[in-house]
């Protein structure tokens, strides 16, 4: 996975790679295009619901769970650190935490976003590369 | 991963993978699929307890805690009421006492935290 990624992702990460084969040669990049749909709408519906006066705590943790359970399932783990300073905040009704919290969370997504875009890319040119390679050899 | 992934295709196990989130969903069955597992998928409890309504049944069924429409606490308890006697394993990301208790005590078999591994799944399979 290399020094590019390390941080952003954990060992369940490497484990979905592990999952990859011949069957479901793109079993990673689907899995990460579905976190990033899902969290997309729970990044909309915690947005919308951090505007409505009063916080409702019970719901936004409820949010958070769903999208501490996907990241966990990715390996995203600086975005599931910060889920759980969150849950924690949403816990205590701490509503500047929970606003606070939430700004690093949506950074740390992008970022992880952009890196495993990138990752992707990388992955992809690499096979093309042998593919080239192999049909020189032809 | 360290060690070789077992191949349970020959003994013809079935799982059913119980989880409203697609990402879940897409790994727990993958991870199935690899162990050779036969494996359906539904999206919460009232799904779970429907397909066992219908006459399919399984030897592990993967246990969401929460879920909408029926959580996993509540489909565990009418699955055992129903006599199904599957493998239960409770599966979240929710590790506190209180709850990991009374979802044990709703029926289940194990209580697994998540993320699930190809070596956590294997584990529960020892033939």
């Amino acid at each position: 996975m290399g020094k590019f990624m390390q941080g952003y992702l954990d060992e369940q990460f490497m484990e979905l790679e592990e999952l990859q084969d011949d069957a479901n040669p793109n079993f990673v990049e689907e899995v990460a295009a579905s976190y990033f749909k899902d969290s997309a709408r729970l990044i909309n519906n915690i947005d919308q619901a951090l505007r409505r006066g009063p916080l409702d705590f019970n719901r936004l943790d409820s949010y958070m769970h769903q999208f501490k359970g996907s990241s966990t399932s990715i390996g995203a783990s600086k975005v599931k650190t910060e889920c759980t300073m969150f849950r924690e905040y949403c816990r205590a009704g701490n509503a500047e935490g929970c606003l606070r919290t939430f700004q690093e969370l949506k950074k740390e997504h992008a970022t992880l976003r952009k890196k495993l875009e990138h990752y992707f890319q990388v992955q992809a040119s690499d096979q093309l590369c042998v593919i080239n390679q192999l049909q020189n050899m032809c | 991963m360290a060690g070789e992934v077992p191949n349970l295709a020959e003994s013809k196990l079935r799982a059913l993978v119980v989880d409203d989130n697609l990402v879940n969903q897409m790994t727990h069955h993958k991870l199935l699929d690899r162990l050779g597992i036969q494996n359906d998928v539904v999206c919460n409890g009232q799904e779970a307890v429907d397909v066992h309504c219908s006459g399919r049944n399984y030897d592990l069924i993967l246990m969401d805690m929460e879920m909408p429409i029926m959580n996993g606490i509540q489909a565990t308890k009418i699955l055992r009421e129903m006599g199904i006697e599957s493998k239960i394993a409770g599966v979240t990301t929710r590790a506190e006492e209180e709850e990991r208790k009374e979802f044990m005590e709703a029926g289940l078999n194990y209580f697994q935290e998540k993320p699930l591994t190809i070596s956590k799944l294997a584990s529960k399979f020892k033939y």
